[in-house]
């Protein structure tokens, strides 16, 4: 252990510890900003500088390891002097037009600020001074340079946490910003949408394109049928937005919530979860079959999960070899929308053009995804607006709700019914575990072998994981696959995925079956989902999502009653054309860059 | 020089033998290097001073096998020729420094970041570099030595950049520590010297610690090569022993009209007349990476403050918040205070700021910024404001 003073206070740490985390266990607060625990250290924004005694300067205690009898003060004039120029100069280079700022109060440097910098501004203003650009070419996100303090979490998430570098550091002195390859708009590099970054800028930088205001038109226009859906995720994380405490479920309120907005139907991507794990299963046991029986040279394997639009984006740029591995299925949002302007119409006999789809998504990328081109299956476009779950927040607080007070109510019907199978997409493995409780079931016609249907061996936050099962005692139908060992393997983060992606490129690893989730933890981690998020707040995010399973009447998706009804009035079976036409799609090879 | 009391030294334009030089080291031991080199009272000729033996010492106790040893050749500081002169004349000297080096530490393989604007040195450092490889291996020595050149960005003159930049990876500063005797070039063990360090070290191998002592003043032994620019009549490469007043220097130099010398570059500090006769040139004074420039009366100082804070606004990495807004502050702020759109006490704020600059800075880029600065503001206020 190593011994310091902080502030007078003693206090022993493991070596390694670096003296802001020594002085949070002394709960003295060093405020930070570039400073991530999701990612490595930058020590460049120099917030956290403190003074050490007999240093010849001041150290940044985010990135200095403690050192036996270091004397520390977090607290003196030199330091506040030099804290209060270092936010100054911030501000000096950032447009401060905080009260029209998206992220207005809920921005890192305007906390800053009102702490330390509040009053005249001290320093020249050096805005005009740099041409900058306001980048809206992604349908996900905007990128504003203006607004850019060059603290690097961006471009660390991107490289580190995803692997993609989207953003990177350009030009060096007064010209440096965060820039593309070639200075090209996001929407033309190879960004994936993912919102990670966006959930970690901790200004006005980078920020969700929002849909707000259109979703406000369509609720209040007398002509439209508004429809919105709910992603597995949004449940137990927005209640972070509203004042709880991270891991907290609030499904029940949030129905009544968006009712009260007043949404015409208020139904579950669950459904359609549930309906991917039918289609998707199914194509899984139809790949095996060709290939196990007929010898069929084109189908491949391992099949990749698609539901994730982050991970599309990023195989279809960085492993297009890989493309037909790409289950064809949409993900459970776009389902959702393809059969929202058709079957739910026909059955609420409205007219589908008349009809607004709205979902709420912890996603950004989700935005990117109801833009795609396939993504018109109805006739229509199948999602017309994608709001994140930061944003239904926003919009819970426009309505003056208090949601505290709300009564719990349930979805509507019809596509408003789900298993516990389809909360659990909502964490990293999860679609895999859903997909197994059926798969396993529909070959052998028994529950999977793990107690209470938990596959454990594919939950948790590890980058990857892998598990096998052993199928045996199969139904006639499926002998082909009698004693065979199903491996398969799950991944979270593109970094993670990445590292997979290698491995299999280089034929050193052999599954049948991979998920992928673009986002760390899964989509409870996902770029859309309150701020701020963290290992600590992912973990209680997945609990709260396998507590929602537990709770759940049925806990396998072709036992949604929905989900069997939707099969015998509308599309016939699982990979039937007409599923095929409306709940599969295709993928595009993109550049690398 | 007589009169002046400079007086000229011959160590690092001398002509030896390396062979011989080899010989000696490779018959000692790597603590009676290192104990050779602590004697000496040697400091880093790159600008910093820090204790050469000491580095390789610290360097040497790590038990990495695999470690380095990187010339800084990255030569950037404005006002600053003599390494270029050093490689060009006697290159075989760097070289068997970093053989030196090597030895003592324990390392095999040995870099010379040489900056990109002296790329067309490079097809005769090679050639050299070749015989020096033939010499080493006759003498049975494994050690190689590799270039890599730079682009042009004065911070990868700063260690810890230099380092990322021979990886590929962009050219910013570390943080520290952990300090490159541990974590160096590619993570390993390093012992990272200026080029007329490693010359120097060898010398001191060559002649002995003692000899060495007996140049120079108990802060600053041994002597120094200058390079002597601005309004001078004589400008150009001189190797003198420290110890002299600036007064000394521009006696010897100044073309009788020197109202300042700005000592050690960019990042080094003016020295007004007033001031000639009791600052020593050295580490008790005012420390040099080389760097001597002289201005005449007729030179506005305003006009030299700007175009160094020009040099840092462009070439400062831009990583930290003090160096990469505070240059562009400190630029502005004399811009705006000479044309009258802001009050002259304006400078008393940026005076404040380069203190803050000195102090929270991420590497020695920002932390000397405020040299130049301070002292120019301090000293030739009028020419700033009028």
């Amino acid at each position: 252990m190593v011994n310091l003073t902080i502030n007078g206070q003693k206090v022993s740490v493991e070596p390694g510890t670096t003296v802001l985390e020594a002085a949070k266990k002394l709960n003295i607060n060093i405020p930070t900003l570039c400073n991530h625990p999701d990612l490595c250290v930058a020590g460049n924004c120099r917030v956290c500088v403190v003074e050490q005694e007999g240093a010849r300067t001041l150290i940044a205690s985010c990135a200095t390891p403690v050192s036996e009898g270091m004397k520390i003060q977090t607290n003196s004039l030199k330091v506040r002097n030099a804290r209060k120029h270092i936010v100054e100069l911030l501000l000096s280079e950032h447009r401060s037009d905080c009260t029209k700022c998206y992220k207005n109060q809920k921005c890192e440097l305007q906390a800053l600020a009102n702490e330390f910098a509040f009053g005249e501004s001290i320093f020249l203003d050096l805005v005009e001074d740099h041409p900058y650009t306001i980048d809206r070419s992604s349908p996900s996100f905007i990128k504003d340079d203006s607004k850019c303090i060059r603290c690097q979490r961006c471009v660390r998430t991107c490289s580190e946490l995803q692997f993609i570098s989207a953003v990177a550091v350009a030009n060096k002195g007064k010209h440096q910003k965060i820039s593309s390859f070639h200075d090209k708009p996001m929407s033309h590099v190879v960004c994936t949408n993912c919102g990670q970054c966006v959930n970690r800028c901790p200004t006005g930088a980078l920020v969700e394109k929002t849909y707000i205001d259109y979703v406000w038109d369509a609720i209040y226009d007398p002509e439209k049928h508004v429809v919105v859906q709910t992603a597995p995720a949004v449940r137990v994380a927005l209640g972070e937005d509203l004042g709880y405490d991270p891991g907290e479920r609030v499904t029940g309120k949030l129905i009544t919530a968006l009712r009260q907005l007043g949404f015409d139907s208020v139904l579950d991507t669950d459904f359609t979860a549930d309906l991917t794990i039918m289609e998707e299963g199914t194509e899984l046991l139809t790949r095996l079959k060709k290939i196990l029986v007929e010898g069929d040279k084109k189908t491949k394997l391992p099949m990749f999960t698609s539901c994730s639009p982050g991970w599309i984006k990023f195989i279809e740029h960085k492993y297009p070899e890989f493309l037909p591995n790409l289950s064809t299925c949409k993900s459970p949002q776009q389902m959702f929308g393809a059969l929202v302007k058709t079957y739910y119409a026909q059955k609420r006999k409205l007219d589908p053009a008349k009809v607004v789809s709205v979902s709420i998504m912890p996603c950004t990328a989700k935005k990117y995804e109801a833009d795609r081109p396939e993504m018109r299956a109805s006739g229509y476009k199948d999602v017309d607006y994608v709001l994140t779950t930061r944003e239904l927040a926003i919009m819970i607080k426009q309505a003056g709700i208090d949601f505290r007070a709300l009564e719990p109510s349930h979805y509507d019907s019809i596509m408003g019914e789900s298993t516990g199978a389809a909360v659990i997409f909502g964490a990293t493995g999860g679609v895999m575990e859903a997909a197994l409780r059926t798969a396993y079931e529909i070959v052998t016609g028994r529950e999977v072998p793990f107690k209470n249907l938990n596959i454990t061996p594919v939950r948790g936050l590890e980058g990857v994981k892998e598990a096998s099962v052993k199928i045996e005692g199969c139904l006639n139908e499926w002998k082909f696959l009698e004693g065979i060992e199903l491996r398969v393997a799950v991944a979270h983060g593109l970094a993670n995925a990445n590292r997979l992606m290698r491995k299999l490129r280089k034929g050193e690893a052999d599954y049948h079956f991979i998920e992928i989730m673009a986002c760390p933890g899964g989509c409870i981690g996902g770029g859309g989902q309150p701020i701020p998020t963290n290992e600590e707040i992912r973990k209680k995010r997945v609990a709260a999502i396998y507590e929602e399973d537990e709770h759940m009447i049925f806990r396998k998706s072709h036992e949604n009653p929905e989900i069997i009804g939707v099969y015998k009035e509308f599309l016939g079976k699982p990979n039937s054309h007409k599923a095929h036409e409306l709940l599969h799609t295709h993928y595009t090879e993109r550049e690398s860059y | 020089m007589a009169e002046t009391g400079l007086n000229k030294v011959d160590l690092i334009f001398e002509q030896v033998n390396p062979k011989d030089v080899l010989k000696k080291a490779y018959e000692m031991t790597s603590e009676e290097i290192i104990k050779e080199i602590l004697e000496s009272g040697l400091k880093g000729r790159g600008g910093a001073g820090f204790p050469t033996g000491l580095k390789w010492k610290y360097t040497a106790a790590e038990k990495d096998p695999e470690k380095y040893v990187v010339c800084n050749a990255d030569e950037g500081e404005p006002g600053t020729f003599k390494d270029r002169e050093i490689l060009d004349r006697v290159a075989y000297k760097v070289y068997c420094g970093m053989a030196i080096a090597g030895l003592a530490i324990g390392a095999k393989q040995g870099y010379v970041y040489l900056r990109g604007e002296y790329k067309f040195l490079l097809p005769k450092l090679l050639k050299e570099l070749e015989s020096f490889h033939k010499i080493l291996a006759e003498t049975g020595y494994d050690f190689r030595i590799t270039y890599r050149l730079g682009s042009g960005a004065y911070i990868c003159g700063e260690e810890s950049a230099l380092f990322e930049s021979i990886q590929g990876e962009r050219g910013e500063p570390r943080n520290k520590p952990p300090y490159p005797t541990v974590s160096g070039l590619f993570f390993k063990p390093t012992v990272i010297n200026n080029v007329e360090t490693l010359v120097t070290a060898m010398m001191i191998i060559h002649h002995g610690a003692e000899a060495y002592r007996k140049l120079g003043t108990k802060d600053s032994r041994g002597s120094k090569v200058f390079s002597v620019s601005g309004d001078t009549p004589i400008p150009g490469i001189y190797e003198l022993e420290l110890g002299m007043t600036v007064q000394q220097f521009v006696n010897e130099f100044g073309d009788g009209d020197t109202k300042a010398v700005q000592v050690g570059g960019a990042s080094g500090f003016c020295v007004p007349r007033k001031r000639f006769a009791d600052t020593i040139i050295g580490f008790e004074g005012v420390p040099t990476g080389g760097s001597m420039k002289l201005f005449n009366s007729s030179r506005s100082m305003y006009n030299v403050l700007h175009n160094y804070l020009e040099f840092f606004t462009e070439e400062s990495c831009g990583q930290c918040t003090p160096c990469r807004v505070g240059c562009q502050q400190l630029l502005k702020g004399i811009e705006k205070v000479k044309k009258g759109e802001v009050k002259s006490s304006y400078l008393n704020e940026l005076m404040k700021l380069a203190d803050t600059m000195k102090l929270a800075s991420k590497c020695g880029l920002g932390q000397s910024v405020g040299n130049a600065f301070k002292t120019i503001v301090e000293n030739f206020r009028e020419e700033i404001i009028y």
